[in-house]
């Protein structure tokens, strides 16, 4: 300001390349602008997760107590009761898929692992991605098609359920095996045939321990996936609302499905019930998830 | 490992000849054949799965024709338990189906492009990690929590004062035309692409967060924004990755099922505005099952082998570019 006006005009003082904006206004208006845009879609994705996590909570909480896992379902415009049947036929059937999927599933990663590759496990690990893409409810027909009124005639019940969760859970089980097997490094393969070990030995003693927590990492996963699934049981289980313990014959209930119904119909004590039972299953896909990453984290191979 | 390091010998061959003899030679074999038929057990259960629904439902595609079937607009089922005597056409449920995904896309592909590009270029390193994971474990949540938190929720909180406001500002438009009746098309697109998001953002965040790095500094030294770096030089390069990121998430949508048939309304109509309710291949199939008689079992069992169809080939295609692109694993949430 008091500078006189006689003066000639300062030089423009030195700015560095590195501090100057980028580009003209109009440039750096439409950067600024979609910095904004893009913060905007990603606090607009967070909202349905929090919203859903927020809501089940708050109208799941009061009902879970000791009653809602222990006891069965009073009809639908009744307070009290519970899930128990749910819970049951859902311990019953995961326990049924997993022992039916996980074996197979880790032994194909193991065939395409060890054995590959090769037309075959080529052929193997396509359709293997491809059956995650299956519409569940097709799941669901097919075992309806094969085993509950087709080969068997087995008629719904506690197995054909399993079956239908066990082919859903199966690639997935497949797909993270193959690639924790993958990981674990040739040195510890050839240190064991350097023992004299032959190749089963070596992979039964040697390379799945080494892969264990990532095995098991994948499994997890693959339950809190099924755990959640409704629509291929509506088609083999079919549903009820007793404690059911027959192996085949009788139809089974599960969480899911009881939830589902629950939601439908018009009476607030059983819709009540069923966001009690979202808040249980959220919960357990919550811990099997968290978990199955915590114990993938710890792994002595991982990525 | 070392570069120089010539490549061992593969360790079976230095060995055969102990390997032949003794009397565990047998294990071997007998190991790697039943690996092998574990792994084959994937491959049969396709095929079985493609051979036994279409068997069961062939009567309805002999009496109606392929396209006559997917193609014609009556869903009159039958009370026979031998014979097909009802009209079977699935086209008001394809119609559903194909509505829904719609607008599951229109909303989920914008978002999660923008959601990706924000986790990978934008947010900060603090932040990218549990932001990520958080977007994961959405993916997580089982359809029917959903179903049920989007039917007794987000309806009548959220979508329906939206609606309504929509349908007084747009409502000469045919697809927003009255009344609004809570459940139908557009509430069961909008839930879905919520559940399409997750799978979307990450496979597009990997392809994103792939992209070579020296390509975005030299645009950066030429003195472009990181707006015109990421429009340029970044989503250009991952546009494959996408195409492959919105079929698998529109394989989803189109099968997904329990959250749609919460949210359709599940009446047998199609067409006209997106306020009305309709049904979905998936969610009518699941609707109406447990009461079906057995003929009617086999229409639905015929429409299951049209969804089969279609996803597998949606599928299939996104399988092949993201083979193709190599080195994205791509299911860290599918």
């Amino acid at each position: 300001m008091s500078t006189a006006t006689t003066t000639p005009p300062a030089p423009p003082r030195h700015v560095p390349l590195s501090e100057r904006p980028p580009g003209s206004g109009y440039r750096r208006f439409k950067d600024r602008a979609a910095s904004v845009v893009l913060t905007g879609a990603m606090v607009l994705a967070m909202i349905p997760l929090v919203l859903i996590v927020f809501e089940v909570t708050r109208r799941g909480i009061g009902v879970v107590d000791l009653e809602f896992l222990t006891a069965t379902e009073p009809p639908p415009r009744r307070e009290g009761g519970g899930y128990a049947a749910g819970f049951f036929g859902t311990l019953y059937i995961m326990a049924l898929a997993v022992v039916l999927s996980i074996p197979f599933g880790i032994a194909t990663a193991v065939y395409i692992v060890e054995y590959g590759p090769n037309r075959l496990t080529g052929a193997i690990r396509f359709f293997t991605d491809v059956m995650t893409g299956i519409p569940s409810i097709f799941v669901g027909l097919f075992v309806y098609g094969l085993l509950v009124i087709g080969w068997g005639g087995l008629g719904f019940g506690t197995f054909t359920g399993a079956v239908a969760i066990a082919i859903m859970m199966l690639p997935i089980v497949t797909r993270s095996a193959e690639e924790m097997l993958r990981l674990v490094p040739d040195e510890i393969r050839n240190a064991s045939y350097g023992l004299g070990a032959r190749t089963w030995q070596t992979i039964v003693h040697t390379v799945l321990p080494a892969a264990a927590p990532g095995l098991v990492t994948g499994s997890m996963l693959a339950v809190a996936r099924g755990i959640g699934e409704t629509a291929p049981l509506l088609l083999t289980a079919f549903g009820t609302g007793l404690v059911v313990t027959s192996f085949q014959g009788e139809p089974q209930g599960a969480v899911p499905m009881q939830l589902y119904r629950g939601a439908l119909q018009p009476f607030e004590a059983g819709i009540d019930r069923a966001w009690g039972a979202a808040l249980c299953l959220f919960l357990l896909v919550l811990v099997f998830t968290i978990a199955a990453r915590w114990i993938g984290s710890r792994a002595s191979v991982s990525r | 490992m070392s570069t120089e390091a010539p490549e061992a010998p593969k360790a079976p061959d230095a060995r055969r000849g102990t390997l032949q003899s003794g009397k565990g030679r047998l294990a071997d074999p007998i190991f790697k054949w039943t690996v092998g038929v574990c792994g084959t057990v994937v491959l049969v259960i396709l095929a079985l799965m493609v051979v036994r629904t279409t068997a069961e439902a062939w009567p309805v595609f002999a009496k109606e024709g392929f396209f006559g079937f997917l193609l014609g607009e009556e869903w009159d089922s039958g009370r026979s338990r031998t014979e097909i005597t009802g009209t079977y056409g699935a086209w008001p449920f394809i119609y559903g189906t194909l509505v829904t995904s719609a607008i599951a896309l229109a909303i989920a592909l914008p978002l999660s492009i923008m959601i990706a590009v924000y986790l990978t270029h934008l947010a900060p390193s603090r932040l990218a990690k549990p932001l990520s994971y958080t977007v994961e474990l959405l993916a997580a949540v089982p359809s029917v929590i959903f179903g049920l938190w989007g039917l007794h929720w987000f309806l009548p909180h959220v979508l329906r004062p939206f609606f309504d406001r929509l349908e007084a500002a747009m409502g000469w438009f045919f697809l927003f035309e009255g009344p609004v009746r809570g459940v139908g098309y557009l509430p069961a697109g909008i839930v879905l692409g919520i559940m399409i998001l997750p799978i979307m953002t990450a496979i597009i965040r990997e392809v994103v967060a792939v992209q070579p790095l020296e390509q975005q500094m030299a645009a950066y030294a030429l003195g472009s924004t990181r707006w015109e770096v990421v429009t340029k030089v970044v989503l250009p390069a991952s546009f494959s990755g996408i195409v492959a990121a919105t079929m698998l998430g529109l394989g989803r949508a189109l099968g997904e099922t329990i959250a749609v048939l919460m949210l359709i309304g599940g009446s047998q109509s199609w067409g006209g505005s997106l306020f009305d309710t309709g049904s979905s291949m998936a969610s009518h199939i699941a609707a109406t099952f447990g009461e079906a008689a057995p003929e009617t079992r086999t229409g639905l069992m015929a429409i299951g082998v049209a969804l089969f169809l279609v996803t597998m080939v949606v599928n299939i295609l996104a399988r092949v570019i993201v083979w193709r692109l190599g080195q994205i694993t791509g299911d860290s949430a599918v």
